[in-house]
């Protein structure tokens, strides 16, 4: 039990030297086995490590190297419910890949499974570590692993472009974290977040302090895909194999967003909270032009994968929103919602790879008519469509009511109104692919207005093609249903809801980290759920797509805003220099943003 | 100490940036994104440096000798070993879009937009 904090790290990443070392040694079955068993081990050390710390926060340190004298120069773990919890989710995804993928990758060499392991090490090390510079080396794991997860198909030019988008961008974004951390260094002199957020918390900051945290914040949120930094995602999401889709969708992107927030929390708080409202304006106003921008690209698109990506961008929109509202209660909403959406969003992303091996083509105008036979993927899709909107009882609605009603409690009404449409675009988007693929609804020859991409994509399986395995199957069932009834676990809402208060509470966290005595967490008040906008929801997604498919007057508006929507697209170039441009104009706002913000 | 490095690491990110939003050659952009990432050493090592003081290795000067910071130079090195892997994939995609397509400009990657 003494090792136990290191165990999520180390089981996955023990497996993956494993597997590297005899990927010619052993066969595809006995690899899957294997990582399938440490995914397992690590999210069982998860599960175990959540239970352990929800009364106070397990400190480990590494080597021993404790604090002397209230002075940390050593590198520790610093394990909370919300962060365990974060790492186990990772793992649960992870096994559904992997099952997903058995029957898959054909051709797959037993180095997709190493991978895939060291993936899920850095995530969990990710989530788990207390040092500022570990977790940007744990952040540079995980994008390497995730690089030659999405350049895993390296015959097709559209798959190393999209690769090499994503690899530029996420390294320029950890080099700003990187300059971040030393700029913070050359301040404090401490690497230990609770040490950086004690000495800052004394002192009065500078300017270089609002610098150092907006290049960090920015490097974060480059992974977390927000605008403008979210054009790698669509591109990346397009050409990975699918059951990475699923790990990137389901849970990465949603890392980007877990760092920021306990970087703020453990390091910026103290010194930063009497400008919290500034900071609330700006994170929401990140999150609300995500989530507008995103759910109309979504709907928009007519390449199944690329879909659901905009459709994860718009989603991560409304959690930034969650987070920002730096309130336990909201941030709690947001933690439920990762889940929520996560599970929905990887059983959905299955459902194309179902599509993907069954057709060979995820291109919803191409695939007309033509998924009638597959009744269960049907109903799989369709069901994980209208939970995008947020069904009563699903993991997104129970996420919604803590995230409204604390909005609605700090004065941001508005809030319900951007859930309301991000969840409604996304939705019908889902619908009306649904509703083209397995009913054949609308015309068959439909010419594509704006000026969405083909999809070209190539198969990922060589044989087979006529039946759907079961291990294809089941993972995006369970999923699904994992997702659409989360909402009716009874300690859900209050476990997540201590769980924030004690990720939210920073002078715990500190005392914790550098004295080693706990401080008690008072635990805020419960939210109550309102069902009124998650039904209107699913109702105007259900419209949508029935008008655009059934009647014509709709075509004529769609033709009406086709020149804004042809503009939005040729905004998105797949350059990697435009992106990148993009990507400094938008660090360079934010941190005068934050300057003005926090003088 | 003189703000000359300070200045030189935020030139050579700047001009980093620069190159890779104009590069007209994947190799020649992947150089970039090394110029970027040699900002972050010149910084680094910047911090840590005492003007006139000893390397910080407690053999043969006495313990408690003011020394260079160890601290950002263990850093770099951590930094150098992981932009080592970043950059070997990098350039090993760049050499797939060669085989593949024959060329090496990212103008002339038309895949995926929208």
């Amino acid at each position: 039990m003494r090792y136990a904090p290191v165990l999520p790290v180390a089981i996955p990443l023990i497996a993956a030297a494993l597997l590297a070392a005899l990927s010619k040694a052993i066969s595809q079955a006995a690899s899957l086995i294997i990582a399938i068993a440490a995914t397992l081990g690590a999210m069982g050390a998860c599960v175990l490590l959540a239970g352990a710390s929800r009364s106070e926060s397990i400190v480990y340190w590494f080597g021993g190297w404790r604090p002397h004298a209230g002075v940390a120069l050593g590198i520790s773990f610093v394990i909370d419910p919300l962060g365990a919890g974060m790492a186990g989710f990772a793992g649960i995804l992870t096994l559904a890949a992997l099952a997903f993928s058995a029957k898959y990758f054909d051709t797959a060499e037993n180095h997709l499974h190493a991978l895939i392991l060291a993936f899920l090490a850095a995530m969990c090390g990710f989530t788990l570590t207390g040092d500022m510079f570990n977790l940007f080396v744990f952040f540079e794991l995980m994008s390497a692993a995730a690089f030659a997860l999405c350049a895993h198909k390296t015959e097709d030019p559209g798959s190393l472009q999209g690769a090499l988008n994503f690899a530029v961008t996420n390294t320029i974004g950890a080099y700003f974290i990187l300059t971040g951390i030393a700029l913070l260094y050359a301040r404090i002199g401490a690497l230990n977040m609770a040490q950086i957020g004690q000495t800052l918390g004394r002192e009065h900051p500078n300017k270089l302090v609002f610098v150092a945290f907006a290049f960090v914040v920015c490097g974060y949120l480059i992974k977390g895909a927000l605008v403008p930094f979210h054009f790698w995602l669509a591109d990346a999401h397009a050409v990975a194999p699918t059951p990475i889709c699923v790990l990137f969708s389901g849970v990465m992107v949603e890392l980007g967003l877990y760092a920021v927030f306990r970087v703020y929390w453990a390091v910026f708080d103290p010194v930063f909270h009497i400008h919290i409202a500034g900071l609330r304006a700006l994170f929401l106003s990140v999150g609300a032009l995500t989530a507008v921008l995103a759910g109309v690209m979504c709907y928009s698109q007519r390449n199944i994968k690329r879909l659901l990506a905009y459709s994860t961008i718009s989603h991560m929109g409304l959690m930034t929103i969650g987070a920002g509202l730096f309130d336990p209660v909201a941030l709690s909403g947001a933690a439920i919602y990762v889940l929520g959406h996560g599970l929905v969003k990887a059983a959905l992303f299955l459902c194309s790879g179902i599509l993907l091996h069954r057709f060979g083509t995820v291109d919803e105008l191409e695939l007309h008519g033509v998924g009638k036979p597959l009744k269960w993927t049907a109903a799989v899709f369709v069901l994980g469509g209208i939970a995008l909107a947020g069904t009563p009882f699903s993991g997104i609605s129970a996420g919604d009511a803590s995230l409204h009603s604390a909005a609605e409690h700090l004065g941001y009404h508005w809030v319900r109104w951007i859930s309301l449409f991000a969840g409604t675009m996304t939705s019908a988007a889902v619908l009306r692919v649904a509703g083209r693929v397995f009913w054949g609804w609308g015309p068959a020859r439909e010419r594509a207005s704006g000026a969405a991409p083909k999809s070209d994509e190539k198969r990922e399986t060589q044989s087979g093609h006529k039946t759907i395995p079961s291990s294809m199957f089941l993972p995006a069932a369970v999923l699904l249903l994992a997702g659409l009834f989360l909402g009716m676990m009874p300690a859900l809402p209050q476990s997540t809801l201590k769980a924030a208060a004690q990720f939210t509470n920073s002078s715990a966290y500190d005392a914790r980290v550098l004295g080693g005595v706990s401080i008690a967490i008072p635990g805020p008040a419960m939210p109550e759920t309102n069902v009124t906008f998650s039904l209107i929801a699913v109702g105007l997604a259900i419209l949508i797509p029935a008008a655009q498919l059934f009647s014509r007057q709709a075509r004529v508006l769609s033709k009406a805003i086709g020149p804004a929507m042809k503009w939005l697209h040729a905004l998105h170039s797949g350059h990697v220099g435009d992106y990148v441009a993009f990507l400094t104009f938008g660090v360079a706002v934010f941190a005068l943003a934050c300057v003005f913000i926090l003088q | 100490m003189s703000y000359l490095p300070y200045a030189v690491a935020a030139w050579l990110f700047i001009i980093g940036l620069y190159g890779v939003i104009t590069s007209r050659n994947l190799v020649h952009l992947c150089i970039c994104v090394s110029v970027i990432q040699s900002s972050s050493y010149v910084l680094l090592l910047a911090i840590g440096y005492r003007t006139g003081r000893p390397a910080p290795v407690y053999a043969d000067i006495p313990a408690g000798t003011p020394a260079v910071d160890p601290v950002v130079q263990a850093l770099m090195l951590t930094d150098v070993v992981v932009e080592v892997t970043v950059m070997a994939l990098l350039l090993a995609l760049a050499v797939q879009v060669h085989k593949r397509l024959g060329t090496l400009d990212p103008d002339r990657l038309r895949k995926l937009r929208g």
